[in-house]
C-alpha cells in the first residue's frame, strides 16, 4: 500500500465495521437455529461473503492498494468460488 | 575480482557464500541464524535429504515384508503404521517441499539477478517451521498410542476412531503447511519485486516461471488442508460431528477438503521438476527452448486447472454421478498442458547437438517414467476403469511413476545439474551415468509390477496376498534393493565428490542462465553489482563470448 493511503480509514469506520461483523456473526448463529431448507447454506454463505469483503475491503486496506494486488485476491476469490461450485455439484445432485 | 561477460559480470576470485556469514557468528551459529537464501537452500537439502532416505528405509522394509505372503519381519499393524509413515514422511516432508525449498531457494533469486529473495527472515522461519513440523511427526512416533496408521490420506470415519496419535501427526502436516504458505508468498513477491533492470517476464528462465506458479498453489491450496486438518482434530478431541456419520457427519465432505488441496499439492510436486526439465533440456541440446511462451503458459494452466480436478480421487466415494463425469473431463484437459510440456520438450531436443551428461540422462528418464505415469493416470481418470482399478496396486504404480519416476527423478536430475554450482566440486561422470541406469532398472523393476497386479486386484494397502502374486511381489521387493542400493550409491559419490571431487568451474555444463554467469559457488550476495538482462534466457549464441574455463 502506498503510504498517502495509510491513514486513509478513520477510527470510527474500523469501529463500525466491527460492530457489523459482530451483528453478522449474531445473524449467522440465530440463522443456524432456524430450518430454512434448501436456503439454510445459502445464507451462511451468502453472510460469510459479505463479512470477507468487509475484512478484505477494510481491514485489509485492499480497497484501496494497487490494482495488481486487487487482480490476485480477485483470482483467489475466483478460484475458491469454482471450487464452491464443484462441490455442489457433488452435494446438490447427491 | 569481476569481469564481463555477454553484458554480464562474472565473479571468479571473490569469497564464495561458504566463507561469508550473513551475521556476526561462524560456525553452527552462522548457519542457524543465516539469512542467505543459498544457505537455507543448503539447509533445507541436509534437512529433506535426511527424511528422503529415512521413508526409502521405511520403503524398503514394507517390501521385505511383502517378499512373501504372511508375516515375515513385522506384525500387521506395524505395517499399517510404516505405509502411513512412508507416505507422511515422503509426501509431506520431501517432496512438496523438496525442488521449491532447496532447489528454488538456491537458484530463483539468482536466476533473476537477485541478491536475496523478498522476506529473507521469513524464509529462514520457513525452514524453522519446516523443522518444528519434522520434529513433530517425529514426536508422534514415541507417544502413547503409537505410530499413525491411517494412510497418508488420513480418511474419515477412521482417522476420528483411530487410537493411534493421528491428532499430532495431522498438527505436524498443519505446521509444515505454514513453511509452505511463507515460502510461496516470499517467491510470489520476489519474483514481482526483485527481477533485474531488462529481465520482463517473459525473459524469466522457465525454473522460475514453474516455482512462480507453484507459489500461487502453496498460496492458495494449502490453508484448505490446514483447515480440514483442524476441523478432524476438533472432532477426534471434542466429538463435534463434522465428518464422522455417526457423529452426524459427512464423511465425503472430508474426501473434497482434503483433495482440494492434495490434488494441487500433486502440482506443487511436480511443476517445479517441470522447469528444471525445460532448464536442463536446452543446456545439453545446446538450442534454445522450443516454445518458450507455451511451456511458460502451460504452467500456469497446470496450476490452475489443477484445481479442478480434485474428486477423481473419489470416483468410488459415493459421490453424485453429475459430479463424477464433470471430474472425469475435466481431469482429461489437466492433460492437455502436460502434453504441451512434454512435446516442447522432445521439440526442442530435435536436430540438438546433445550432449549425454549425467543431468540429461535423468531428465531422459524422467520423461520416461513420467510419461507411463502421466498415460495410466488418464486410465485412472476414466469412470469405468478406475471402478476396477481403485485402491489397487496399479494406483500404487501409477502414483510412483509420476511422483518418484517424475519428480523423484527430476530431484536427482537438478543435483546432478546444479551440484558444481552450489558446492564447487564435481563429482565422478563416469559414476554418475551407472547410477542413472541401475536406478532406471531397478525403478521399473519395483514399480511395473504392480501395474499387472492391481490389474489382477490386488488391493493397496494389505499387509498379506493371495499366493498367485507371489512371484511379481518378489521381482517388485527385488527393485527396491536396487533402488535404495542406488540410493546409497549416489549419496556415496555426491560426499565423495564433496570431500576430495575436483574443483568445478563457473559454467561446466556451458549453461546461459544467469546462475552460469557467477562463480561456483556463489558470492554471498550473487552479483558484485546487479545485472541488466538484455537476452532471451536460452540465447545460446552467448556461449561464444562466455569464458568457460
Amino acid at each position: 500500500m502506498s503510504g498517502k493511503n495509510k491513514h486513509h480509514i478513520d477510527y470510527g469506520t474500523y469501529i463500525l465495521v466491527w460492530l457489523a461483523l459482530l451483528a453478522f456473526t449474531t445473524i449467522t448463529v440465530t440463522v443456524a437455529g432456524i430450518s430454512l431448507g434448501r436456503y439454510t447454506l445459502f445464507t451462511a454463505l451468502l453472510i460469510a461473503a459479505v463479512k470477507s469483503a468487509l475484512v478484505i475491503n477494510i481491514f485489509m486496506h485492499i480497497r484501496f492498494d494497487e490494482p495488481i494486488f486487487k487482480a490476485f485476491l480477485g483470482i483467489s476469490g475466483m478460484t475458491l468460488l469454482i471450487i464452491f461450485l464443484l462441490t455442489f455439484l457433488d452435494f446438490i445432485y447427491r | 575480482m569481476a569481469d564481463t561477460v555477454a553484458g554480464l559480470p562474472v565473479q571468479h576470485a571473490e569469497k564464495s557464500f561458504y566463507q561469508q556469514s550473513t551475521n556476526k557468528y561462524s560456525g553452527i551459529l552462522s548457519w542457524l541464524l543465516t539469512t542467505d537464501h543459498k544457505r537455507i537452500g543448503i539447509m533445507y537439502l541436509a534437512a529433506i535429504g535426511f527424511f528422503f532416505f529415512v521413508g526409502a528405509v521405511i520403503g524398503l522394509l514394507m517390501r521385505l515384508e511383502l517378499i512373501a505372503p504372511g508375516r515375515q519381519i513385522m506384525d500387521a499393524q506395524t505395517y499399517n503404521s510404516f505405509f502411513t509413515l512412508h507416505g507422511v514422511i515422503m509426501i509431506f516432508l520431501f517432496i512438496i517441499p523438496g525442488l521449491p525449498a532447496i532447489f528454488g531457494n538456491f537458484f530463483l533469486p539468482i536466476q533473476i539477478g537477485a541478491r536475496d529473495v523478498a522476506f529473507p527472515r521469513l524464509n529462514l522461519l520457513s525452514w524453522y517451521i519446516y523443522m518444528i513440523g519434522a520434529a513433530l511427526v517425529l514426536v508422534s512416533l514415541f507417544l502413547p498410542g503409537g505410530p499413525i496408521d491411517t494412510g497418508w490420506t488420513f480418511y474419515i470415519p477412521y482417522s476420528v476412531r483411530s487410537t493411534t496419535n493421528v491428532s499430532m501427526a495431522i498438527f505436524a502436516a498443519f505446521v509444515l503447511g505454514f513453511s509452505s504458505i511463507l515460502t510461496g508468498i516470499n517467491f510470489v513477491t520476489t519474483t514481482h519485486r526483485l527481477r533485474a533492470p531488462g529481465m520482463s517476464f517473459f525473459k524469466m528462465p522457465l525454473f522460475v516461471w514453474a516455482t512462480y506458479a507453484t507459489a500461487w498453489i502453496q498460496i492458495i491450496a494449502t490453508p484448505v488442508i490446514g483447515i480440514t486438518i483442524l476441523l478432524v482434530i476438533i472432532e477426534r478431541l471434542f466429538g463435534v460431528g463434522i465428518f464422522d456419520p455417526a457423529l452426524g457427519g459427512d464423511p465425503i465432505l472430508f474426501q473434497h477438503m482434503f483433495w482440494i488441496y492434495s490434488h494441487p499439492a500433486v502440482y506443487i510436486m511436480i511443476l517445479p521438476a517441470m522447469g528444471v526439465v525445460s532448464e536442463i533440456i536446452p543446456t545439453f541440446a545446446r538450442r534454445t527452448i522450443f516454445g518458450y511462451k507455451a511451456i511458460a503458459m502451460s504452467s500456469l494452466a497446470i496450476a490452475f486447472v489443477g484445481y479442478l480436478v480434485w474428486a477423481h480421487h473419489m470416483f468410488t466415494s459415493g459421490m453424485s454421478d453429475t459430479a463424477r463425469w464433470i471430474f472425469s473431463l475435466l481431469t482429461f484437459i489437466v492433460a492437455l498442458p502436460s502434453g504441451v510440456k512434454i512435446f516442447n520438450w522432445v521439440a526442442t531436443m530435435y536436430k540438438g547437438s546433445i550432449d549425454p551428461q549425467p543431468p540429461f540422462l535423468w531428465v531422459m528418464n524422467f520423461i520416461f517414467l513420467f510419461s507411463i505415469g502421466g498415460l495410466t493416470g488418464l486410465v485412472l481418470g476414466s469412470l469405468a476403469t478406475n471402478i476396477h482399478l481403485h485402491d489397487t496396486y496399479f494406483v500404487v504404480a501409477h502414483f510412483h511413476y509420476v511422483m518418484f519416476g517424475g519428480t523423484g527423478t527430476i530431484f536427482f536430475a537438478a543435483m546432478h545439474y546444479w551440484f558444481p554450482k552450489m558446492f564447487g566440486k564435481m563429482y565422478n561422470i563416469k559414476l554418475a551415468r551407472i547410477a542413472v541406469l541401475l536406478f532406471f532398472v531397478g525403478f521399473n523393476l519395483l514399480y511395473f509390477p504392480k501395474f499387472i497386479m492391481g490389474y489382477m486386484g490386488m488391493p493397496r494397502r494389505y499387509y498379506d496376498y493371495l499366493p498367485q502374486f507371489e512371484a511379481l511381489q518378489e521381482i517388485s521387493t527385488v527393485g527396491s534393493w536396487i533402488v535404495v542400493g542406488t540410493l546409497f550409491f549416489i549419496l556415496g559419490y555426491l560426499i565423495h565428490a564433496l570431500l576430495k571431487g575436483k574443483k568445478a568451474t563457473s559454467n561446466p555444463w556451458g549453461g546461459v542462465t544467469l546462475e552460469w554467469h557467477i562463480a561456483s559457488p556463489p558470492s554471498m550476495e550473487n552479483f558484485a553489482e546487479i545485472p541488466t538482462v538484455t537476452r532471451e534466457p536460452y540465447d545460446f549464441s552467448q556461449l561464444k563470448e562466455m569464458k568457460n574455463e
